[in-house]
This record gives structure tokens, C-alpha cells and sequence, in this order.
């Protein structure tokens, strides 16, 4: 029997491989180790975001400036690397300090101010995206040795699929993300304070450390996520990611973590962004389809997932209910 | 009198904020606070703030009704884009302007609906049922304008945007009448007061014999039917419609101009000409960015600045920081009287 916590992800999954099956059936080559490859590279940047939008919403919270952070990120890399002459490492190390005490700010300004999540990490948004103006409002692109012989990294599967350097960090990324939700007590406090804030407080939780340190994680990932958006197009630009913010909730919602906070899973995050990915896969391959109806097909997903949310909530706190009758 | 104190007490920071905002422009730009009349119509930076501030301030209506719900609705940017698309694709193919205009506030309204019937009957949290539209709205868009950036030519219609009636811009007519109805028709009957007790506690309200969800109903469709205004407004002025840029952002706008407007995010007591207030404040920030001639890449930062500052002054913290030294204050003042009186 699963858990009825367990259902939104196990639906999920289902979907995705009945939906990736019914793909195979019209297009055989779409179950080529190229196109899984691809897959895992083209949605890196927004996988990387999405565990970071997980512990956000996991904790009740919700980030709406991950897609400016990413630009600002990718275009204050590029800028350094390309008129500054600075090492891509500096560059990345610099790029990611700045994106975690950008995130630490706006988790202090909630805690402490008590302003809500949504409003903080709004001006959040305004401030890195008009921060990524400032930098440049042009495309920078970047040329150096030491990216080139990063992105020519890559394992190279049977079938001429390539898991790329960018794929692997995506990967390492859920891997780590699945451990810390799940082993760690920091993961423990974040579940625990998405449950109920103030049982959470009375428990002992440190609410202040932890809020302040989900804020830090998701803007730390933001910045990955730029960095990895930077070496997969070559180039910073201002007004890139507009949005993207949604694509990482989508993904988080469809992967059947609870917007309300304290339930969900890392690894359904992972299918959540498998699923849009294969979406737009499938609209390459069909070739007739136009792009807007993959904003369409997200739109009703999230629907139907979240409908089914609403249902497993009202079944279960119903089944309680009865049983408590029953103990009376 | 005492009526209109109050109000005034109420509107005091917004008013403040903005005249503030307003003297800053006009020393670093001087001529701003010229308004001249040209081909006898009125022409000025200040008209210039009043036109281009009629889309947030449409949003801001209806948000700020949606908000004293305990709401948000997110998804009138998107439904600035479908309403825009459907009322180019009908002039283009010829309809008169009477049906585009009850077709497009139409299909606003359906789209409020649908947010209504998400939010009141399957009681999903209010953020997360207009994300739903808000991501498939701008896909809806593009479906009905086939992709492409559909432009019209008709005069009529582009009046609405750019036009103007006895030397003022249509678009300043349409948002305060549109601001007009909806907060006579909320104050001088008992909405509002209704509206506020279910945002305050939505079950405490459904007990004492509120029809909430009526009235969540009602907020969501009032939000679709503003937006609708907008879209016409946007794509007549343009004289297209872009699904992908048109009302981008927009609702964000109405959101910081309702919180810059002093109605908490938390729901209860609202007041729409504050965040009305609010919306003039962005706009003039948007516009004294470029009159002053910074550059435009300044706008976002600055904007970003201004709220930052306001939402710090307005958080519950502070408000309970402040309100302790009051207290301290009038505790202190309290003892030393006593000590006075037993001297």
C-alpha cells in the first residue's frame, strides 16, 4: 500500500513513463541515449533552481527571484570573464558569495521583519534583475580555454548520447538535495517548519537559522544555476530567464511537494522537471505543434496535480476524522 | 468633517510619499510640473503619469479587492494578453466596436471566474490557483493570435488608448470611472464591510451568514473585468496585441501598489484609493526615472530601492517596535503624572 503522502509523486511517475512510452510508440528514435542526454543537459540550469525552490516551498516559503538571480549571475560572470579578464573560477566562486548573502538577506528579512515571503522575494526579484541591468544591458559573450575543455567534458553513453559536465552538476545536485532533505537535521527542521511554524518553535527548532539558511540554499542554487545557464548558451544576458521562477514551482508542484509546505520529496522535483522537459522533446519531434502549447500542457498539469492534491488532503483529513469518531 | 480627517489621516504617508516623489523630480527636472494645452489637448509629464499609470491603476482595483479577501491573483497579466488578442482578433476580422468591447470584458470576466471557482469551491490557496492562469495564459494568447504580433488598423478602437475627449486622455477616464463604480458600488453598500470580514476570518464570517464565497466570486470576476479594461487599453494604444510582452509584469505592479497602498497582504480592511495612490507613485517613479534622464537601466534598481525602504517601514516588526515606544511614551508620561499628583 503507499502512503497517501507518497501518491502525488507516484503519479507522477507514472505519468512520465506513460507518457514517455506513448512517445516512444509514435517516434521510436525519441528512446535514443542522444535524446536522454539532451534532456538532462537542456534542463540542467532549471533543475539545479528547482531543489532550491523544493526546500523554499518544503518550509511553506516560496522564491519568487530565482529567474533575476540566474540572469544577474550569468551576466555578472560573463562581464568579469570577458572585460575583466578575471579566472572563470574566481568569476564562479565571486558569482555564488554574492547569490547566497543576496539569498541570506531576503531569509533575514522575513524572519526578523515578518514581512511575507511572497512580497520580500518580489523586491528580491526587482532588485537582482535591475542589479543584472546595471551590470550590462547588452549580451556578453564569453570565450575562454577553461570553459571550452569544461563543456568539452562529457561521458559518452552506448548510442551516442553524451552526459555532459553541466547534466552531472543537475545530477550531483538532486543527489546531495535527496540527503540533505531526507538524512540531515536541517532537512528535518525545514519538513518541520513547513508542518506548523509554531509547533516547529516550541519543538526547539531553530526557525531563525534555518529560514535564513533555506533562503541562503535556494539563492546559492540560483547562482549555480547561472553559472551552468552561462556555460550552456556562452554568454551573459540581462534579460535572459524571465520566468523561470514559474517553471521551477511548476516543476516542484508537479512533482508532488504541497504548496502549503512539510510534504513532498527532492526526487519528485526530478520528475517534475523530466516531465516539461519531455513535453518540449515531444513538441521538437512532432514538429507541427507550435511552442505556446508547452505553457498550455504545464498549465493543465499543474491543474490536474494540484486538484489531486486538494483531494488526497480532503480523503485523508476525513479518514482521521472517522477514526477519531471511532475512538470516541 | 470628521469623515474627511479621518480619510485624511489614513491617506497621510501615500499622499506624503507621493508629493515627496513628485518635488524630487520637479528640482532635478524643472519644466515637469508644466501641463500646456496643445491642438486643445492637455500635455504635460503630469498627464503623461495620470495615462500611462491607467493599466496598473485598472489592476489595482480589482487586486486590492482580491487582496482584502486574503487573495492574490496573479494571473491578470496574462489575462491582459488573452483579453488584448481576443479584442484584436475580432476588429481585424471587422466586428463592430459594441461586441469587441462586451466579447473582450467577457471573456476577462470567464477568466476571473475560473479563478473564483478555484479559489472559493475547490479552496485551493488563492498564490498557487492563479499561477495555473498565469502560466497558461500567455499559451491561451498565442493560441488565439496564432503566434504572431496581430496589429489592426481602426480608428475607433485605438481611441480608447491614445484618444482623448475635451482635451483629457481617454485612458484617464476609463480608470477613474472604472474606480469610481467599483468603490461607490463597494462603499455605499455593505460589500466592503463584507468583503473585509471574510478576509479577516473566512469561516468566522460563513458562520455569522456571509455568503463568502459569493463574494470571493465576485472579487476574482471584478480582477478579470479590470484586467479586460487594461488589455483593451494596452492594445489599442499599441494598436496590437503581443501575447508574450503585453501586461508583462503588470501584476506585480498591482501588488507592490496595493502594498505601497498600506493594505496588508493578510487580508481585512482595504482602502482603493490608497492603493490607487500606490499605483500613482509607481508610475511617477517609472516616469521621473526617464524625465530626469537617468538611465533607463537605473528604473528597475531604483524602483527596487523605493519598495524595499517602504515595505521595511510597514513591516509588522517595526509597526510593533514603534508601537512599543508609543506605549513606553504614554506609560512614562502616565507615572509621572501619578508621581505629581501623590507629590
Amino acid at each position: 500500500m503507499i502512503h497517501a503522502r507518497n501518491l502525488p509523486f507516484v503519479t507522477t511517475l507514472a505519468i512520465f513513463v506513460i507518457a514517455y512510452g506513448l512517445c516512444v510508440l509514435q517516434f521510436p528514435n525519441m528512446l535514443s541515449t542522444r535524446v536522454i542526454g539532451n534532456l538532462l543537459t537542456d534542463n540542467a540550469f532549471l533543475g539545479i533552481a528547482a531543489v532550491g525552490m523544493t526546500f523554499v516551498i518544503l518550509s511553506g516559503g516560496i522564491d519568487l527571484s530565482v529567474g533575476s538571480v540566474i540572469a544577474f549571475t550569468s551576466v555578472f560572470v560573463a562581464v568579469m570573464i570577458g572585460s575583466f579578464g578575471v579566472h572563470p573560477l574566481t568569476a564562479f566562486l565571486a558569482a555564488l558569495v554574492i547569490s547566497t548573502l543576496f539569498g541570506c538577506l531576503m531569509g533575514a528579512m522575513i524572519r526578523y521583519l515578518l514581512i511575507p515571503p511572497f512580497v520580500v522575494t518580489l523586491a528580491g526579484m526587482f532588485l537582482a534583475r535591475g542589479a543584472a541591468y546595471l551590470v550590462s544591458t547588452q549580451s556578453v559573450p564569453i570565450t575562454h580555454e577553461f570553459i571550452d575543455t569544461m563543456l568539452g567534458f562529457y561521458i559518452r553513453f552506448p548510442g551516442g548520447g553524451r552526459l555532459t559536465l553541466l547534466a552531472m552538476v543537475m545530477l550531483v545536485v538532486f543527489a546531495v538535495g535527496i540527503v540533505v532533505a531526507s538524512r540531515t537535521r536541517f532537512g528535518a527542521n525545514v519538513y518541520a517548519i513547513g508542518g506548523n511554524i509554531q509547533s516547529a518553535e516550541l519543538m526547539g527548532v531553530p526557525v531563525g537559522a534555518t529560514t535564513i539558511r533555506i533562503y541562503a540554499l535556494s539563492g546559492f542554487l540560483s547562482g549555480l544555476a547561472g553559472i551552468v545557464y552561462t556555460l550552456y548558451t556562452s554568454s551573459g544576458y540581462s534579460l535572459a530567464t524571465v520566468g523561470v521562477e514559474l517553471d521551477a514551482i511548476a516543476a516542484v508542484v508537479i512533482g508532488g511537494t504541497l504548496l502549503t509546505g512539510g510534504v513532498g520529496l527532492i526526487a519528485g522535483t526530478f520528475v517534475g522537471i523530466l516531465l516539461q522537459g519531455l513535453i518540449q522533446t515531444y513538441i521538437v519531434f512532432d514538429g507541427t505543434l507550435s511552442s505556446w502549447w508547452t505553457k498550455i500542457v504545464i498549465g493543465i498539469l499543474l491543474f490536474v496535480f494540484i486538484v489531486l492534491q486538494r483531494t488526497i488532503i480532503w480523503y485523508s483529513d476525513r479518514r482521521l476524522a472517522v477514526r477519531q469518531l471511532k475512538e470516541v | 468633517m470628521n469623515w474627511f480627517t479621518r480619510r485624511l489621516r489614513r491617506l497621510a504617508p501615500q499622499l506624503a510619499a507621493l508629493a515627496i516623489i513628485l518635488g524630487v523630480i520637479s528640482l532635478v527636472a524643472p519644466g515637469f510640473l508644466t501641463v500646456s494645452v496643445q491642438n486643445g489637448r492637455l500635455y504635460g509629464s503630469l498627464i503623461d503619469i495620470l495615462v500611462r499609470a491607467a493599466p496598473v491603476a485598472l489592476l489595482t482595483v480589482g487586486m486590492t479587492l482580491v487582496i482584502a479577501t486574503r487573495g492574490i491573483d496573479l494571473s491578470i497579466g496574462a489575462v491582459i494578453a488573452i483579453c488584448g488578442a481576443v479584442a484584436a482578433t475580432l476588429i481585424s476580422e471587422g466586428y463592430p466596436l459594441p461586441v469587441v468591447i462586451a466579447v473582450s470584458l467577457g471573456v476577462g470576466i470567464a477568466c476571473g471566474l475560473w479563478n473564483g471557482v478555484l479559489v472559493a469551491v475547490l479552496d485551493i490557496q488563492p498564490i498557487i490557483a492563479t499561477l495555473i492562469l498565469m502560466v497558461a495564459g500567455r499559451g491561451i494568447a498565442q493560441l488565439i493570435t496564432e503566434g504572431v504580433i496581430l496589429t489592426f488598423n481602426d480608428d475607433t478602437f485605438s481611441a480608447l488608448g491614445s484618444g482623448a475627449l475635451a482635451g483629457i486622455p481617454i485612458p484617464i477616464y476609463l480608470w477613474i470611472g472604472t474606480a469610481l463604480a467599483i468603490g461607490l458600488l463597494i462603499r455605499r453598500t455593505a460589500l466592503g464591510f463584507l468583503i473585509e470580514a471574510t478576509g479577516i476570518n473566512r469561516r468566522a464570517a460563513s458562520l455569522a451568514g456571509v455568503r463568502a464565497r459569493f463574494l470571493l466570486f465576485s472579487a476574482y470576476a471584478i480582477s478579470g473585468l479590470c484586467a479586460a479594461i487594461a488589455g483593451m487599453i494596452v492594445t489599442a494604444d499599441i494598436r496590437g496585441a503581443d501575447a508574450n510582452n503585453a501586461g508583462l509584469w503588470l501584476e506585480l505592479d498591482a501588488i507592490l501598489a496595493v502594498v505601497v497602498g498600506g493594505t496588508s497582504l493578510n487580508g481585512g480592511r482595504f482602502s482603493i484609493t490608497a492603493s490607487l495612490i500606490g499605483a500613482l507613485i509607481i508610475q511617477s517613479i517609472n516616469t521621473g526615472i526617464l524625465v530626469s534622464g537617468f538611465p533607463p537601466e537605473f528604473n528597475l534598481i531604483i524602483k527596487a530601492g523605493i519598495i524595499i525602504v517602504v515595505l521595511t517601514l510597514q513591516s509588522p516588526a517595526i509597526v510593533t517596535v514603534f508601537g512599543f515606544i508609543k506605549a513606553t511614551r504614554r506609560g512614562d508620561k502616565l507615572n509621572h503624572g501619578a508621581k505629581e499628583a501623590t507629590r
